[in-house]
């Protein structure tokens, strides 16, 4: 199988018509998504190379069927699309847009939670999902990577290629690859994707990449210990970072002494998960691993 | 963005928050002017970001016209663990019966906001929560519906409120939530909050930080912060779009992607170095910005080697030689590089490092190889 993408997908976009959105759509479609309308209020009626672009979503998902959202439009207007998209009944929305303000992130996630239960957000301020082979939904280079059995789920995009890139060239694949972002208030957490690989048939080990902030790891390690019996891998980053310093992700931040990289590696470690120092570790557990 | 206590207290001020009446002053001439207009006694406190200003003789108690000027000359340009105080905050002197502590703030844990109270104000609220937990209410609001009367009225009664305040401190939660929602904040602090004599409910401090990504929508607090206090780099960065941290090392640190950025200061470290900075480039990172960023890395001069570490994703192996190719020409850095290039476009990277024959820059192929090379070149060591 895979999580969260695959063959399923219907995939629509918000921003669909700007620089960035349109560049990341056609390379999702190239790779094989289906890619079945956009959204641009003001280009209703309109396609970009072949893509219909609707004007709402609620007409997007009617006329397309889209099951899938991903969100590209400017951090002011980002979240109301997004719950636009849920609203609409879409059963995916992948926020892609960075730099959020928290408190919109807080109210749709408890929006989505509340009222439409039926909608999963990942997101923001993250790459997209990729299942290798299916389909790729959002801007992870694809060419990296390819089928296999490990699932992988992190905060950080580029350290995410690092760690896939590794174990890709020791010839292992993914079943998901998923980038749930790096700000405070995700859609999803490590526990929600972590419950998904578990349940995945082609998912047989989880690498897990954290980083400083928020305490997503911790719960993570609870959740572990008492609801995931395969091996999961783990990797954090920002042991170095100094307390107070946001690190590029909004979320990364040490406050006081909550949410330090050595806490959560202890809380991992403390209930079985294997937490590789460099990201060329993780790859070398999780070869270790797959390989006995 | 922290912000200073005045200014904190000017937001509190504008939702309804109780504050005593004050001047923000940056001489020791309109610190006298402001204290004889507010009238005494006066108290003259230093804004600085950082605590323990109390004990670093910061926050003085004057009397009268010479007292003001003698604290205003001695706190003015003082420096508190490395602030060097450039702004007093000159406020009317309060008497105080109670102290205690509120905050609002977003729980990430509990993807909701957090109010706190506790009667237990006027000390580290971490050292109440520890010693005395049963003294701290944390409660939880649903973000959809806000904080409301009823809740904030059970949280000062659980909080140990005196009885006859209760409606008082029931008011400063409400505008302390409202300031913290309406503003953007992650957090919203006061310790502490105190009781006056007449039974008057006042914020006496204020902590406040707000959300940088919000600041689209309050263009009014974009000038906030202690900007005078910022390294200077960080402040250039930021102008620049390039996310920058500084830090105490002497390796010079840039990559794309938050999170291998903060995982390469870590691998660096563990092969014994000290990172300089935290630069991320992000993606898409063309030859213009690695150029830029190259410029504000060798602006610390505590930087001995410099580390590029990119895996190219969104942004290409090649445009980033390309950046590095032409910053050399442009800056002539004295100092030995290590680049990484792995990822989109690497081999095309990797040679247009090669044909530049560039002075001092060592190519490396992994991570850990990397780092563990800009370490030996930072401590004077050949590669």
């Amino acid at each position: 199988m895979s999580i969260l993408v695959g063959n399923d997908t219907k995939l629509a976009v918000a921003g669909i018509t700007g620089r960035e959105g349109s560049f990341h759509t056609l390379n999702n479609r190239s790779y094989g998504t289906n890619v079945v309308g956009g959204i641009n209020p003001k280009k209703a009626g309109e396609n970009v190379e072949g893509i219909p672009v609707f004007g709402d979503w609620k007409t997007c998902v009617a006329e397309s069927g889209a099951n899938t959202a991903m969100i590209f439009v400017p951090p002011p207007f980002a979240a109301a699309s997004a719950q636009e998209a849920a609203e609409a009944g879409v059963e995916l929305v992948v926020i892609i847009t960075e730099g959020i303000p928290a408190h919109d992130e807080l109210k749709l996630y408890n929006t989505v939670k509340e009222k439409h239960p039926g909608t999963r957000v990942v997101g923001p301020n993250c790459p997209g999902i990729l299942s290798p082979g299916k389909a790729n939904v959002g801007i992870i280079p694809a060419s990296f990577f390819k089928e296999g059995n490990v699932g992988v789920v992190s905060r950080s995009g580029t350290l995410t290629y690092q760690i896939g890139n590794e174990l890709s060239v020791a010839g292992f694949g993914n079943s998901s690859i998923v980038g749930i972002g790096g700000d405070p208030v995700p859609g999803s957490s490590f526990i929600d994707i972590i419950e998904q690989f578990e349940a995945d048939e082609q998912t047989e080990l989880i690498v897990m990449s954290g980083e400083i902030g928020g305490d997503a790891e911790e719960q993570a390690a609870a959740y572990i210990k008492d609801n995931v019996k395969k091996p999961v891998v783990g990797y954090i980053a920002g042991f170095t970072a100094p307390a107070g310093k946001t690190m590029g992700h909004a979320g990364a931040i040490v406050s006081g002494t909550a949410g330090t990289a050595a806490a959560k590696a202890e809380a991992l470690e403390a209930v079985g998960v294997r937490v590789g120092r460099t990201p060329t570790q993780v790859a070398k557990i999780a070869m270790e691993i797959l390989g006995s | 963005m922290d912000l200073l206590e005045y200014q904190g207290k000017q937001l509190f001020g504008r939702h309804g928050l109780a504050v005593s009446d004050g001047k923000a002053v940056t001489t020791v001439e309109d610190a006298i002017a402001a204290a004889d207009e507010i009238g005494y006694p006066v108290v003259v406190k230093a804004q600085v970001l950082i605590g323990g200003r109390g004990k670093a003789g910061g926050v003085k108690l004057a009397a009268n016209t010479d007292e003001a000027r003698e604290h205003a000359t001695s706190i003015l340009g003082l420096d508190i663990k490395g602030h060097i105080v450039r702004t007093l905050w000159i406020e009317a002197a309060s008497d105080i019966a109670t102290e205690y502590y509120a905050s609002v703030l977003l729980d990430r844990g509990a993807k909701q906001p957090l109010v706190m109270f506790s009667s237990e104000g006027g000390v580290e609220i971490e050292q109440v929560a520890e010693e005395t937990p049963e003294k701290l209410v944390r409660d939880n609001v649903d973000a959809l519906v806000g904080l409301t009367r009823e809740h904030a009225v059970d949280i000062a009664k659980r909080g140990g409120a005196d009885e006859d305040v209760i409606e008082g401190v029931a008011d400063a939660l409400m505008a302390l939530y409202e300031v913290w929602l309406e503003e953007d904040c992650s957090l919203a602090e006061i310790n502490p909050l105190i009781v006056t004599p007449d039974r008057q409910v006042k914020a006496l401090d204020a902590k406040v930080t707000l959300d940088e990504n919000a600041m689209f929508r309050h263009k009014e607090n974009a000038e906030l912060g202690d900007s005078a206090n910022a390294d200077p780099i960080e402040v250039k960065a930021k102008a620049q779009d390039v996310i920058y941290v500084k830090l105490d090392g002497d390796i010079g640190i840039m990559g794309n992607g938050a999170g291998l950025v903060m995982s390469t200061l870590d691998v660096v470290a563990q092969y014994g170095g000290t990172p300089a900075n935290f630069l991320d480039a992000g993606g898409g990172s063309d030859a213009a910005k690695v150029k830029q960023a190259i410029e504000l890395i060798l602006e610390n001069d505590q930087v001995k080697a410099v580390l590029l570490n990119i895996f190219g994703g969104i942004s290409r192996c090649d445009e980033v030689a390309n950046g590095l190719v032409a910053a050399f020409g442009e800056l002539n850095p004295t100092v030995p590089f290590v680049v990484r290039l792995d990822g989109t476009n690497d081999e095309a990277g990797r040679k247009i490092l090669q044909d530049a024959a560039l002075p001092n820059v060592h190519a490396a192929t992994t991570m850990d190889s990397a780092a563990e090379l800009v370490v030996k070149l930072a401590k004077g060591e050949n590669a």
